[in-house]
Parts: structure tokens; sequence; C-alpha cells
């Protein structure tokens, strides 16, 4: 559980729409590397569930990724594969998108939190 | 039940010691457990309510910086495949650090700008026929968005880890509490019990060894006492008949029987 890559900073990653994606890029948290590996993954209609899917296989399982980015929408169409993910790092943070304004009832992390309030 | 809810030992003193000891320190690691559960579970709380209001401003903010987003495109037209083909090196990253709460480290985040921001790089030159502005306002407004994406998931992180080490304490106080702690007194209990059998066991045995040694000596003082009253009854009795023909006779036969003897003797 040891923070990887500590020393120099770890990177975002991000499985987002082209608008979510031109904002946040736009602030230099995109990163390619020399294999043309990107920490990024733009989602339109035309991209697979099973390419999101792989992409959210990969960037959990990358060394240098800190934080992981789903737009809502994204996350609902993988909610298992969220659902079943347990590990603290890297965070899973699921965001809003342009078109689909923040719902707080839909997000896994709230609707525990929700969970534990009513609980306690 | 209390005879299946325990260690299974040799009743002794040595043992007993040993599971005083052993309850003591459970008791001890007990309320120590008990204590970092409660600092977990404060600064849960804590967290808990940071995360609710955190995500609420989220949406706020992100909501706003799509605004700007619009205002950009607006100004400057479509511009995102510049900008998706301009990302090299990524100049925004996130640093890890450790926070301990009560022995649980928890990871924490910090976004961290390298060389002097985007400004520098080609990101910057983005919008410089037109819309510049709006660019670089859309980009301060995501720029706040990621710092709060930062610190929500450096909460939703501590958050995910709180809660897997608050359970674990949890079950290794009720661990401590429902199955160590019983079966240990349980054990003590057994022991001692057992040791007072003993005890009155060992009591009653000298009772008896007292009890049997005085009918010994009764009864060897009582014989004593007959063979002297037969002796003397028997003293007497030659006395007073005055023949020692008897007398004669046991000697010789005593005589006889040296004699017999001496011979064998030789083997």
């Amino acid at each position: 559980m040891a923070a990887p890559a500590t020393g120099e900073g770890s990177l975002l990653a991000m499985i987002v729409d082209a608008d979510t994606a031109t904002g946040l890029l736009l602030t230099g948290v995109g990163q390619v590397d020399i294999r043309k590996r990107a920490n990024f993954l733009i989602v339109d209609d035309k991209t697979s569930q099973a390419r999101i899917e792989e992409a959210f296989k990969e960037f959990t399982s990358r060394e240098d990724v800190a934080v992981l980015l789903i737009n809502q929408v994204i996350a609902g169409m993988i909610r298992h594969l969220l659902d079943a993910y347990n590990k603290p790092v890297p965070a899973i943070l699921e965001i809003p998108s342009k078109d689909a304004p923040y719902d707080p009832s839909q997000d896994s992390v709230l609707q525990r939190v929700r969970f534990m309030f009513g609980e306690s | 039940m209390s005879s299946q809810n325990r260690y299974t030992v040799t009743p002794t003193v040595s043992v007993l010691a040993v599971m005083k000891g052993r309850l003591a320190g459970a008791t001890k690691g007990h309320s120590l457990l008990k204590k970092k559960a409660d600092a977990l579970n404060m600064r849960f709380r804590q967290i808990l309510r940071k995360i609710v209001e955190t995500k609420e401003e989220m949406g706020k903010v992100m909501k706003a910086s799509f605004f700007s987003l619009a205002q950009a495109k607006y100004s400057s037209g479509d511009f995102k495949h510049t900008v998706f083909d301009s990302v090299d090196q990524a100049s925004v990253k996130v640093r890890a650090s450790q926070d301990n709460v009560a022995g649980v480290k928890l990871p924490k985040f910090e976004s961290v700008k390298e060389g002097g921001g985007a400004v520098d790089s080609k990101l910057g030159l983005i919008g410089l026929g037109s819309g510049g502005k709006q660019i670089q306002e859309c980009r301060k407004s995501f720029m706040s968005a990621i710092d709060l994406l930062v610190e929500l998931a450096s909460l939703q992180t501590a958050f995910l880890t709180l809660d897997e080490a608050i359970k674990t304490t949890n079950r290794r106080v009720n661990a401590l509490e429902h199955v160590v702690k019983p079966r240990l007194e349980n054990t003590i209990a057994y022991i001692k019990g057992e040791l007072d059998e003993l005890e009155r066991e060992e009591f009653f045995r000298l009772k008896k060894v007292q009890g049997n040694k005085k009918k010994h000596a009764e009864a060897a003082a009582a014989k004593e006492a007959e063979e002297a009253a037969a002796a003397a009854a028997q003293g007497s009795g030659t006395v007073a008949n005055g023949s020692g023909a008897a007398g004669a006779q046991q000697q010789q036969q005593q005589g006889d029987i040296l004699g017999v003897q001496d011979a064998d003797i030789i083997f």
C-alpha cells in the first residue's frame, strides 16, 4: 500500500468524454510517454465498453497512477468493476460531465457515506 | 459449558500463573484496542462530513468550469484537437504522502505543478489567434477543479482505508472481549477449582493417614499390653508350678535345632 513513485509525483488518469478531457488536459495533467501510452482515455459514442473496461484495468494496475477520474456516466457503464474494486490507491473519483450534472445518489462511495450516516 | 470453553491445560500452580499473565495481557490489549478504535472513529466522522461537503462543492466547481469551457469554445472555436495533440509530459502531478492516525497509515495526496505550469509548454500557446483570454480563464477554472478533485481523492482514500482499519480493529476488540477473555477466565476458574479439590483430597488423605497411624499405634499398644499380660501370666504360672520340666525340654529342643543348623552352615 506504500504510495508508488512518491519522489517525482504520480499521475492523474482519466476516463472521460471529450469536453471534460479538453478542460482537464488544458491544465497539463495529460502525459504521453515514449511508447505512446497515454494516461487518459477519451470516450465517445464509438468507444466500446470492452475498451473502457480494459482502460480501467490498465489505469488501476499502473504503478504511477494515484488518482483515476471517471465521468459519472461512464462509471455507470462499468459499475460492476467499480463495485468490485477495493484498493485505496489509485483512488477512483467520479466526476460530473458536461451533459450530465452531478448526481450524488449515483456515486458508489457517496452511497456508502450516506449508508454510514444513516446507520450511525 | 465451562469445561468446553477453556484451554486444555494441566491444573497446576505454574499454569495458573501463566494464565493469569495472559488474562492481564488480554485485558490491557483490549483497552488499548478500544482506545484505538475510538480514535479512528473520531477521525472517520470528520472525514465523512468533509467528503459530503467537498463532493457537493466539486459539483458546483465542475459546473463553473464547464461553463467557462463553453465560453472559451464560443470565442475560439473548437480547440479540443489542438489540446489533445499537444499533450506531452504532465506538468501537474500528484504527490502522495502519509498521515498517521493511531498507527493506521492514511495516504494523502496533494497536487504539484512542475516546470512553471502549462504556460511554458505548447498548451500555453493555444488560442493565440483568438479567444486566448477565455481559454486561460478556463484553464484556471479547471486548475482549481483539479485541486479540489485531488483533495477529494485523498479524502476518499482515507475514508476507504479507515473503514477497513476500523472494521479490523472492531473485530479484534470483539474477539478479545467475547472469546479470549471468557476462555482465559474459565481456564483460571477451572484450575482454581481443581487445585482446591486437590487440596481437599490432600487434607483428607493426611487425616486418614493420621487416623491409621493412631489405629496402628493403638493396636500395637493393645498387643503389647496383651503380650505383657500373657507373659506375666506365664511367668506367674511357672513360678506357681515350680517344675522346670517344660523349660528344660524347650532348651533341649533349641539345642537340637542349633545342632542341625550347625551342620547346614558348612555350605
